[in-house]
């Protein structure tokens, strides 16, 4: 279970303090598939990096089964099993898909079996990836699918995505909210993903709306779906009054 | 031969060598002949005039190796050595190079060569040359290796070189005259540490129509060390020339990329590129979300760099 108490995350500016994450208090019980969703700059990259140590919150505490893990590393939460998949993830020269997978799951001889499954869950086959290096001659899409399959072959208790679907086509997209089923349905990883998608957001457990550094709504897909759609129509002064024409 | 642990280790790392080599050898320790064998294809035969040897493939001999590693084992040696190639038409064939120094004195151990290889009409060689040093003595590990290959009609050479570590000081010099349709691919692995310095100059000359020339070099300088790099590509001919050179700049290092194409025909097409910068904060992040410290990350992003 993912405990987070009192999370505030601020930085400093010319202007002052500029608080990015006010005062947030959330529980995820295991093996849930929790979509975070909400505008741009609320604060929902913010809040997943804080739980996998990539942002330090100013103020706060972070539990992971029972455990304090606030003051841990990046690699220490890595190895209690949190696992994140970048929105825009590195490259690297010299470095090849295989090696990447083999890095994430552990198991410096993981074999072209286990690589296949991973990449075909991503839309890929192994055959044409495996020995290309993560470099700028994969396409942006290509890199994305490969950074989900890493997370695939970490098989970590805790998977957090930070928006999966950017960049990714739209046959792959169908894939890749299949394999989410599939992980969801195994029941044996909780799953953090930040999404815009309906698609995605339909297949949540539990949806939270992060808006202006706060979590606005929370709820079911059905019950969170709609205020959605009114806070983004209501949110437009030109497409209210337009809307109500009257 | 082989008679030491160090020679062992030191084999090992520069040529892959364990027992005794397959196929035609030579290795040279501490100035002397330690072991030599020509096959039924390949003869090597020691200078007379100079230091060195000559090694003469015949035609057609296809699917052989021949090593030729030198070790220095003992300070305040300094040689120059000259091993002459001469390989045959319709080759297809395997050199393996590479020096190792292990220098426990306070004098500098110094091995200087130059390695010319005249390739006949349509053979392919695979040229490998590792550099490797080690031992405690205060004496300076220094390599200044140099290759000059001409490749006839047809002929193609891929030269892998690495600088593992240890050396303090090389200055390494390599030129290929392609030929028509002939082609030069060299791979240059670099890693500098402490103090070191290292120095690499390339003249790719592609004269004949068709010919092609790819130089694709990557460096880590470390600590305080210094590296510079000009390779320069002529185009003399219908041909296509690609030089890239990809450095890691890490503490207070220093290196400066020179990468040059020259063109004196207008159906030449060549292409330059150079990056130097530091690891990339994001990947070292990533791999940490992996599950490696950050020292175990920097490692697997210069192991790959590099491999």
């Amino acid at each position: 279970m993912l405990e987070l108490n009192h999370i505030s995350y601020s930085v400093r500016d010319e202007g002052g303090e500029l608080g990015i994450l006010n005062d947030i208090s959330l529980t995820i019980p295991d093996h849930q598939l929790v979509v975070f969703t909400g505008p741009n700059g609320g604060g929902k990259t913010t809040l997943a990096k804080i739980i996998m140590g990539l942002v330090r919150p100013t103020d706060g505490q972070i539990l992971w089964n029972g455990t304090d893990i606030t003051a841990l590393d990046i690699t220490q939460r890595a190895r209690r099993g949190i696992s994140y998949g970048f929105q825009q993830p590195p490259r690297f020269k010299g470095i090849t898909v295989r090696d990447l997978l083999s890095i994430a799951s552990g198991d410096s001889n993981l074999s072209k079996d286990r690589c296949c499954q991973y990449l075909t869950r991503v839309g890929l086959c192994a055959n044409d990836y495996l020995d290309r290096e993560v470099d700028v001659s994969l396409s942006g899409g290509e890199v994305k699918r490969i950074e989900i399959a890493s997370i695939l072959a970490r098989g970590a208790e805790l998977m957090i995505f930070d928006e999966p679907e950017a960049g990714i086509d739209l046959w792959s997209f169908a894939r890749l909210t299949e394999t989410f089923e599939q992980i969801h349905a195994g029941g044996k990883s909780t799953m953090i993903i930040i999404s815009h998608q309906e698609r995605i957001i339909s297949l949540a457990d539990e949806v939270l709306v992060v808006g202006a550094g706060a979590i606005q709504h929370r709820g079911t897909p059905e019950e969170i779906l709609p205020k959605i759609l009114a806070d983004t129509l209501g949110s437009c002064p030109v497409m209210t009054k337009g809307g109500d024409g009257k | 031969m082989m008679d030491t642990e160090v020679d062992r280790e030191l084999l090992e790392k520069i040529a892959d060598l364990v027992g005794k080599p397959v196929g035609a050898f030579n290795i040279r320790k501490d100035s002397g002949c330690d072991g030599r064998q020509s096959t039924e294809h390949i003869e090597i035969t020691g200078k007379t005039d100079k230091a060195g040897i000559d090694i003469r493939i015949k035609d057609g001999t296809k699917g052989e190796q021949c090593h030729i590693p030198v070790i220095i084992t003992k300070p305040g040696i300094t040689e120059m050595v000259y091993n002459d190639f001469y390989v045959g038409t319709d080759c297809d064939v395997d050199i393996v190079a590479g020096c190792g120094i292990h220098n426990c004195g306070n004098e500098d151990s110094r091995h200087d060569g130059v390695h010319t290889f005249y390739v006949g009409k349509n053979s392919h060689v695979h040229y490998s040359e590792k550099h490797y040093g080690e031992g405690d003595g205060k004496g300076g590990r220094i390599m200044n290796p140099q290759t000059v290959v001409y490749l006839e009609e047809g002929a193609s050479i891929q030269m892998d070189t690495v600088q593992i570590g240890g050396i303090d000081s090389t200055k390494r010099y390599t030129k290929i005259v392609c030929g028509p349709g002939a082609e030069a691919v060299i791979t240059e692995r670099l890693m500098t540490s402490g103090q070191q310095s290292a120095e690499s100059d390339m003249d790719i000359v592609l004269d004949g129509a068709d010919s092609k020339g790819r130089v694709i070099s990557r460096s880590v300088a470390r600590g305080t060390s210094s590296q510079r790099f000009k390779p320069c590509v002529v185009g003399n001919a219908r041909c296509f020339g690609h030089v890239q050179c990809d450095s890691i700049i890490m503490d207070e290092a220093r290196i400066q990329s020179v990468p040059e194409i020259a063109a004196n025909c207008t159906e030449a097409q060549l292409i330059h590129e150079a990056a130097i910068g530091k690891i990339a904060g994001d990947q070292l992040l990533k791999l940490e979300t992996l599950g490696l410290t950050e020292e175990e990350a920097e490692d697997c992003i210069l192991k790959g760099f590099l491999a």
